[in-house]
């Protein structure tokens, strides 16, 4: 018998929530104006932004929903949101 | 197995279900005091207090606190108990549905009572119904036997692997849970041989294996849960009649499965009961055909998985029945059992005359007399026309 759908257990169910699909703006990181100061990672509601440990910041679009909440609290104005485009 | 083994008590329904639960060892048992219920909790304490029973015994702040303490021993796979009545089961409500749909075994006694307002505290079966689509299987039982018998028939059922549902059992608050009468209790080895010990492979605290239960769900995959669950209680249907079977084989006693009947062979009147009150119906309708009224019993025992097919088939070529509900269902002028009964017949083939009756509500009792002249009702009114006839209230 498949244990599968008997008790919901597991995080099976997040990853059905394509939250990447709900985007209009996606935030765009400008590398030559960006400090790697590390705000924007900390400021990230869904762990969208993560960095290496040379503390280079990379945008990941996958859960990203383009709250545009980075893009607000860069000191440097590094990160733009730029309109998502039907391709 | 020797039967000469069991004992013999004169006991209450309350206390037949704390004996039905002790026998088959719950792990763990939190419950909240409520009338008519009360009793069975105090029972299982003292057991728990003289040494008599080695299982856990939690005391809450509520009905909520107990279903929710039970419902974390079941995720850690414990065989667990409690039991509620009325204002507890609603107050228990959001975890009771919650049981259901993590697919968690167990078993709870519910001595049936009527809902407020207005306030009561009598019998009835408002509460049980009301929570019929909550996911639970729901046995309804007519004596004190039945009840300890369906505690321990009701482990067997809710934890096959093709079920893995919780189970209510179901009794008339007072007059069952409060009356005194002959119940045979089965010997300790016999229960543990038939129930087994319960292993939970589907949910479980390990922590080698960690597991996170109950996750953020969408609906894209939460409908397979619903479906599954759905599937399991159509499974149950058959469960319900081997474990009866199995049941009789060690015990000698045997229920019917999911329905019951009497006198059913040359009947063309039916009346249809569920609980305690088939026990006068039996009796009524022995008085009923010494006044040449061909009618039959029928005893509706599970409520949840609802037993369509038997019904139909009881039902096929009658030409009409009464349901005795001691309930009511809001919205239909009906009780809950007529309505599920009605539905249950639709395909049925040919017509038939029906009479929804309700009576029994917050305690008042139903007589023999009472059931006979309702079913002088059926049988006058049922011969002249097919379809629905008006509602008939105990008064």
């Amino acid at each position: 018998m498949s244990k599968k759908f008997i008790t919901p257990v597991g995080d099976e169910g997040i990853y059905t929530l394509d939250t990447g699909s709900w985007r209009t703006f996606k935030p765009v990181m400008l590398k030559e104006k960006c400090t790697n100061c590390g705000l924007c990672m900390i400021f990230c509601p869904v762990g969208s932004i993560t960095g290496d440990e040379n503390k280079i910041y990379e945008i990941g679009y996958q859960y990203c929903k383009g709250c545009g909440i980075c893009a607000r609290e860069c000191p440097t104005k590094a990160i733009i949101m730029v309109r998502e485009s039907i391709e | 197995m020797n039967t000469n083994q069991n004992r013999i008590v004169a006991i209450s329904g309350n206390k037949s279900a704390a004996m039905g639960a002790a026998l088959s060892r719950p792990d763990l048992i939190a419950a909240y005091p409520i009338t008519p219920q009360s009793s069975v909790v105090e029972s299982l304490a003292q057991m728990i207090a003289q040494g008599d029973l080695n299982s856990t015994m939690i005391q809450v702040e509520s009905e909520h606190s107990a279903m929710s303490v039970v419902q974390g021993a079941a995720v850690a796979g414990g065989r667990t108990f409690t039991a509620t009545s009325a204002q507890g089961l609603a107050l228990m409500y959001e975890p009771y549905f919650r049981m259901s749909t993590l697919r968690l075994p167990m078993v709870m006694a519910i001595a049936t009572r009527e809902m407020t307002s207005p306030e009561t505290v009598w019998s009835g079966q408002q509460d049980a119904v009301s929570v019929r689509d909550a996911g639970w299987i729901q046995v309804y039982v007519e004596n004190n036997q039945e009840i300890l018998d369906m505690i321990i028939q009701g482990y067997k059922i809710a934890e096959h692997p093709d079920v893995l549902l919780p189970v209510n059992v179901c009794y008339d608050g007072f007059y069952l849970s409060h009356l005194t009468e002959r119940v045979e209790i089965p010997h300790q080895p016999a229960v543990d041989d038939f129930l087994g010990v319960y292993h939970a492979d589907h949910v479980s605290l390990d922590p080698d294996t960690p597991m996170a239960v109950d996750p953020l769900t969408s609906g894209e995959i939460l409908w397979r849960y619903r479906k599954g669950h759905l599937d399991a209680m159509q499974k149950a249907l058959q469960v319900i009649e081997q474990t009866d079977d199995a049941f009789e084989q060690v015990f000698g006693r045997r229920y019917g499965g999911v329905i019951d009947t009497y006198k059913m062979d040359d009947a063309d009147f039916v009346i249809v009961t569920m609980g305690a009150t088939t026990g006068t119906a039996r009796e009524a309708v022995d008085v009923a055909r010494s006044l040449g009224m061909k009618i039959g019993l029928l005893k509706v025992r599970f409520l949840r998985p609802f037993p369509d097919k038997k019904i139909r088939e009881i039902l096929s070529g009658k030409q009409g029945f009464v349901v005795i509900d001691k309930n009511v269902c809001f919205g239909w002028n009906t009780g809950v059992l007529y309505m599920e009964i009605k539905a249950a017949i639709s395909e049925l083939g040919h017509p038939i005359s029906s009479m929804p009756a309700i009576g029994g509500l917050g305690g008042a009792d139903i007589s023999v007399d009472q059931l006979v002249t309702c079913i002088q009702v059926l049988v006058k009114q049922g011969s002249q026309q097919p379809g629905q006839l008006d509602t008939y209230w105990f008064q």
